[in-house]
């Protein structure tokens, strides 16, 4: 079915808009206790992403329901069987979401000093967990014909999983450095600088880990190999990734922080596109697999929900453009909200 | 406990704390919107300085809203799996939709708000408020559409054994969903109103900021009036439509056992459901309950003893919130009644002032109950007459949920006095500008 597939990849699409948008933030919020060296510097650091965070979550919001929508059985079963990686996840967001708000509103070291760790749990917990989720399902869930699942939350902690955690985790938080570097300036920034570059070895090398580890651990490539033209995603990603390092040498940070952002779809879609039909497998037995053909909803809800998307989706990429835009340029001091 | 009941007692606890926060959301970001729109046509400072202090109230209860409504979406999936491999066709769809129409404008703007003093002209400014309660309300409509159907199934057929959608505008448009939505928004006007009067009363009552309280006051007594009144209208409306489609829902609203013609209403009676009567019943007025369900007092009402054991709902509960929200619901009216009459001269009723600080938590607690009649009292029922909600949940371990579970508690416990204990010290501390 044709609108099935649609969906499918706009499903991975809207997945990949997630990472991009909401990966900066975590990015920064992990980032944030290792450079935020003085007050002033914490309060800039997330004053970079105050304005916008909060849209950005909402990414995740829609990928969800959008999954609820259009693959109501992939809904059902990806997350009662990730029962506690995504109640984790959930807790996390919520912590991180609160302390932005609550933090200046104290004037008290430890009120701070604690939101300043909920703000770094956060951060990193979704960012690990959403990578240990994501390479769990490429590798196959164990989930029996009835979509029940057989294991528990250290299942997911497998090496490949972990692998797929900490190349998220450097993903976004190479991701969330370009954002400082492009957001701030002086001391700050120069440390910013200086952890990307630090950072970009590190997602070279995981990524590449990634790549020949998936080849084993995935039956991902089956795709690739019967459609060697899909192999251009994967050059894409990686010329992206190389982007990075050359826009970072130039200092041309907006360029930089573009390439990564391009690097994190291309990420995603190595995934999705290695998935494909698959949404959810099974590695007890293929026959368990769950499908974009077995799991996705009616016709006419697919039908309705691609209308509202089409129409809806490129007005949301609008206006958070427009509030990208009227936020650009460095944060300094007197604009401070949080 | 079994995962369906602990599975049960997360749901409730996650919905009943987001629910403390959403009601204000919606109607407190009016207010703000107006006092802003104030503001840019008068020029008048003391709008200003309204503007911020309601709005650091609005952004502390919104923060709450926010984080607290994302668990929400997702515990469909992790403990009601088989209820949305059962409905996803239908219900997810409108959460996606409302995720989409409504709450990513709301959450991309309310940054906006917030950062955009300086970056926006004044007018564009209060726009940008408007647009946050626009979209509040618009979210409001299509989650209670998602939650109308689980009332009211209309608009599917049922294929392969689940509901799929065959009239997408039956289900948009559904009755039982459209008076949900005019009882539960007004509902969040009344909430917000007393909210408004209950620290505008605080600091009349220490006669400090008076002409800035005093305008508050007014502002939230004309809103919560008008509210109030249109609430109970609408209310009666939506008990006639509950009779047609919930029959059993309203007997045990009033623990109406038999089936009987002129069937009366008792102002205090003490059901017991094992014995299927009503251990003490007083103050009886024959055709009441008649009146409610048809508005005619010798219509017959089905009685609870003519639906089967187990498709009754709890009747205690159901009786007990029904009750409660409709006495709140009248002492709003009376009470915002008599503060029309004392509006000009609120420092000169402290005893008054007082009573409206503290009714502050009452529309809370009648929104609770409000939502435990319309839960509770559909139960056996995940979607009514469809499903039911034992064959609802996950097939995860109750080991699993019961850990959530007090997580949940424990998280939302501790978010919940955060929140508490900032608004309070916010609106204790008053406006920055002062300008008596």
């Amino acid at each position: 079915m044709v609108l099935e597939t649609i969906w499918f990849f706009l499903w991975g699409l809207l997945w990949a808009i997630f990472f991009i948008a909401d990966g900066f933030d975590f990015g920064v919020g992990t980032l944030y206790p290792f450079l935020g060296k003085s007050d002033e510097d914490k309060r800039i650091m997330i004053n970079s992403i105050g304005p916008l965070w909060d849209g950005n979550e909402v990414w995740l919001i829609t990928a969800g329901g959008v999954t609820f929508a259009a693959f109501p059985i992939l809904y059902a079963v990806m997350f009662s069987s990730l029962y506690s990686a995504l109640m984790l996840i959930l807790f996390a967001l919520i912590l991180r979401g609160v302390s932005f708000e609550f933090r200046g509103q104290v004037d008290n070291p430890r009120w701070r000093q604690t939101w300043d760790i909920c703000i770094f749990v956060g951060s990193i917990a979704p960012a690990l967990l959403f990578g240990v989720a994501f390479a769990n399902i490429y590798q196959g869930i164990p989930i029996d014909v009835d979509g029940v699942y057989h294991g528990t939350l250290f299942t997911l902690l497998n090496p490949y999983g972990l692998l797929g955690g900490l190349l998220y985790l450097t993903f976004f938080m190479l991701h969330g450095a370009i954002w400082l570097a492009i957001k701030t300036n002086g001391d700050l920034q120069q440390r910013a600088i200086g952890t990307a570059d630090k950072l970009w070895p590190a997602v070279l090398i995981l990524a590449v880990l990634f790549l020949v580890y998936s080849k084993f651990a995935t039956s991902l490539y089956i795709n690739y190999f019967a459609h060697p033209v899909l192999f251009l995603v994967i050059a894409i990603t990686v010329l992206a990734l190389v982007g990075i390092k050359v826009f970072l040498t130039k200092k041309t940070f907006f360029k930089a922080w573009f390439a990564s952002a391009i690097t994190i779809v291309g990420a995603t879609f190595f995934g999705v596109i290695g998935l494909y039909p698959n949404m959810f497998p099974s590695n007890i037995n293929p026959d368990f697999n769950i499908t974009a053909h077995n799991a996705s909803s009616s016709p006419l809800t697919l039908k309705i929900m691609l209308t509202v998307v089409v129409i809806f989706i490129p007005i949301v990429i609008g206006y958070q453009i427009w509030a990208y835009n009227l936020f650009k340029g460095k944060v300094t001091t007197e604009e401070l909200e949080y | 406990m079994d995962v369906v009941m602990l599975s049960r007692l997360q749901f409730a606890a996650a919905t009943m704390f987001h629910f403390l926060f959403v009601p204000l959301t919606l109607g407190l970001s009016f207010l703000v919107a107006y006092m802003e729109t104030k503001y840019v046509r008068t020029g008048e400072e003391i709008y200003l300085s309204m503007t911020k202090f309601w709005g650091k109230l609005f952004l502390i209860n919104f923060a709450l809203g926010v984080v607290t409504g994302i668990t929400l979406e997702f515990q469909f999936g992790t403990n009601w799996s088989r209820y949305s491999k059962f409905m996803g066709d239908i219900f997810g769809s409108l959460l996606a939709i409302e995720a989409t129409v409504a709450f990513f404008l709301e959450s991309t703007l309310i940054g906006v708000w917030v950062f955009g003093w300086k970056k926006l002209s004044k007018k564009a400014h209060a726009v940008v408020m408007w647009l946050i309660a626009s979209a509040g309300t618009i979210s409001a409509f299509w989650i209670l559409a998602a939650n109308g159907w689980m009332q009211h199934p209309v608009g599917y057929t049922i294929r392969d054994g689940r509901a799929e959608v065959v009239d997408f505008a039956a289900v948009v448009f559904n009755k039982f969903a459209l008076l949900e939505f005019f009882h539960t928004v007004p509902g969040a006007y009344v909430l917000s109103g007393f909210f408004v009067m209950g620290i505008s009363a605080y600091h009349l009552i220490k006669k400090q900021h008076i002409d800035f309280f005093t305008k508050s006051f007014k502002i939230g007594l004309i809103f919560a009036l008008a509210s109030s009144i249109f609430v109970a209208v609408e209310g009666d409306m939506h008990a006639v439509h509950v009779t047609k489609v919930q029959p059993e829902k309203l007997a045990a609203m009033e623990a109406h056992w038999e089936t009987t013609t002129k069937a009366p209403i008792h102002l205090f009676a003490i059901p017991d459901e094992k014995n299927q009567k009503n251990v003490i019943e007083i103050g009886s007025i024959p055709g009441m309950l008649s009146f409610l369900g048809y508005h005619d007092v010798s219509a017959e009402v089905r009685g609870l003893k003519d639906f089967p054991v187990d498709e009754r709902p709890p009747v205690l509960l159901t009786f007990i919130a029904f009750r409660g929200m409709v006495g709140l619901g009248t002492y709003f009216i009376l009470i915002t009644i008599i503060g029309v009459f004392l509006r000009n001269k609120l420092v000169e009723n402290p005893f008054y002032l007082k009573v409206m600080l503290y009714s502050i938590p009452l529309p809370y607690i009648a929104i609770e109950l409000g939502w435990i009649l319309a839960e509770v009292g559909r139960q056996p029922w995940i979607v009514y007459g469809l499903m039911k909600t034992s064959e609802a949940s996950s097939p995860v371990a109750a080991s699993q949920v019961c850990v959530s579970l007090i997580a949940f508690i424990l998280l939302y416990g501790l978010l919940g006095a955060v929140g508490f204990y900032l608004i309070a010290k916010n609106a204790v501390k008053g406006p920055v500008v002062n300008n008596d």
